[in-house]
């Protein structure tokens, strides 16, 4: 006695139904003949066969397949255009049992997310990427993609892709194989029944790897797109064999499933508690008790590079640091190391910084003439100004401002060090203005000076920067702000 | 008994006639008549299928097509 058993039918990876088309609930929305429906059965049916529905995590491109978490019933993601392999390196890597597919198209994978698909391939992350490629932007009307063959007319290609002008279809599964790090890389097609059939076989190796705790697979998935390529069903199932195939040849490019070890669920990265050693700091992880003294200093600090500007205010910042304020540092440069202008804002207090960026300072330190013009009309009423000079430029008076002129440049040259112009400038501003204490100055200052000859010139050129500070509030100012 | 059987969901087919030119013993074809969504669905001849399962992978629809296969009951 005989009777018929199911053999093929959909697959549990499936939704039951699909609330993408209300009335249509068992329905896709993708045009009759497209390659993505047969491209998820294929990946629905590896997903069942392997058991691995409830722990895997599709993460949907943008084109067509943008929708595909309508239709899956496993966890699903939808990634920002191109960014599929950024997304699903996240999701790996927070939860290692994960499977992760990242599903992209070839406007998706191979345009807009070129770098992200090179160097997470690049990093080996152990993920399954199903590249469906159909040579064209199907969703958006029929652009030219990186993938479109030469001479194929698009919409943005109307007399046909011109290898000069638009250049030559972009082959991933050869570019990636440029890599070290993937463990799988095949192209298969949709052209017939027996390249569907090996389709199959490629997404349930690439999904196994995954399984095994492998490192990266991805399937090049040549695709039909019978809208766009103007084309019946049938016809461009056979373009995609005949023509789609002349260009990208189906194979596989690489499989090193068997001797590929397995990825570590999560690279090794040095311990936090390791990172203090590993960045050579040697003190300031006790932790610091707030400072007693109301303070709020909104300083700016502005110079040409290479003056030290940055480094007075972090040398600033760190001591206010250590003194127990909150203090913030936000540094402000062209891209030139030399000679552009460069300045920074430094903010210590005692109460939290609400935005580290000094539009009012009540300090300016102008290591030169045009930082002075520039920022002195904003120096708050009461605020200190010191200017690296002789004199204060003509046109720069504030009586509002306690303004000084110091040489700085000039002394630090005396010193031996044109490069310490900053440090005696902070000596300066120490003896003109309550900021820190010397001790944390010096401590802010082994801290960040590594070789001990420019340190022990810091230590000169703070000393002289005193004296100089010294002198000047002996013969005018009462300074304190 | 044929060896084979398959199922077509005529609503759910859009008539791209993918499974017609994929099917080995050519049992499938297009309805000469219209689904409500105004495709021609493919539907079975009604003999000849070796429930080989080439059409649904052809099938573009997750549920299009159902194969089923004969086999010995006690």
């Amino acid at each position: 006695m005989s009777s018929y058993a199911i053999s093929h039918e959909r697959a549990h990876a499936f939704y039951d139904h699909f609330e993408r088309k209300g009335e249509l609930p068992h329905q896709t929305h993708y045009c009759p003949g497209c390659g993505h429906g047969i491209v998820h059965k294929l990946l629905a049916s590896a997903i069942d066969g392997l058991g691995v529905r409830d722990r895997t995590v599709l993460v949907s491109p943008v084109g067509c397949s943008v929708f595909a978490y309508y239709y899956f019933d496993t966890g699903n993601v939808q990634a920002a255009h191109g960014r599929a392999p950024a997304v699903a390196t996240g999701i790996k890597r927070s939860r290692p049992d994960s499977i992760v597919v990242a599903y992209q198209g070839d406007g998706d994978l191979a345009a807009i997310g070129t770098a992200e698909i090179i160097h997470a391939a690049n990093r080996g992350e152990s993920m399954t990427v199903i590249f469906v490629n159909n040579g064209i932007y199907g969703m958006t009307g029929g652009q030219m993609a990186p993938t479109t063959p030469l001479g194929k007319q698009s919409t943005t290609s109307p007399g046909g892709r011109e290898k000069w002008n638009d250049g030559y279809p972009v082959h991933v599964c050869e570019l990636l194989n440029a890599l070290d790090a993937p463990v799988y890389l095949e192209r298969v097609s949709l052209g017939d029944n027996k390249q569907i059939m090996q389709a199959a076989k490629a997404i349930r190796r690439a999904l196994e790897y995954q399984v095994k705790g492998l490192g990266f697979s991805l399937v090049e998935v040549l695709s039909p797109c019978p809208t766009i390529w103007k084309l019946t069903p049938v016809e461009a199932q056979k373009f995609v064999r005949d023509e789609m195939g002349a260009l990208f040849v189906p194979g596989c490019v690489r499989d090193r499933g068997k001797e590929a070890e397995a990825r570590p669920a999560r690279a090794a990265a040095p311990a936090l508690a390791d990172v203090p050693r590993l960045i050579g700091l040697t003190s300031g992880e006790e932790a610091v008790p707030a400072a007693e003294r109301d303070l709020d200093l909104r300083i700016k600090i502005a110079g040409f590079g290479g003056q030290g500007v940055l480094m007075l205010g972090e040398v600033l910042a760190e001591a206010g640091l250590e003194a127990g304020y909150e203090v913030s540092w936000l540094p402000s440069y062209g891209p030139e190391m030399r000679s552009g202008t460069s300045n920074c804002h430094v903010r210590i207090g005692r109460h939290p910084v609400d935005s580290p960026l000094v539009s009012r300072p009540n300090v300016l330190l102008a290591l030169n003439e045009p930082s002075l013009r520039k920022f002195l009309p904003a120096v708050e009423p009461g605020g200190v100004a010191i200017y690296n000079g002789r004199e204060v430029p003509e046109g720069c008076e504030r009586d509002d401002v306690r303004l000084a002129a110091i040489p700085v440049t000039a002394i630090a040259d005396g010193i031996g060090a044109g490069k310490v112009a900053n440090i005696v400038m902070l000596g300066a501003l120490l003896e003109l203005c309550e900021v820190v204490d010397e001790e944390r100055v010096r401590g802010a200052l082994r801290r960040l000076i590594h070789n001990d000859r420019y340190y022990e010139l810091d230590l000169a050129a703070l000393e002289r920067g005193r004296e100089e500070g010294r002198k000047l509030a002996a013969e005018a100012y009462g300074w304190g702000v | 008994m044929d060896r084979g059987m398959v199922v077509t969901n005529q609503e759910e087919c859009k008539g791209c006639g993918l499974c017609v030119e994929a099917c080995p013993p050519r049992v499938l074809r297009l309805s000469a008549g219209l689904n409500r969504y105004g495709y021609h669905p493919a539907e079975y001849s009604g003999s000849g299928c070796t429930g080989c399962g080439i059409c649904y992978y052809a099938c573009p629809e997750p549920g299009g097509i159902t194969v089923e296969r004969l086999v010995k009951v006690a």
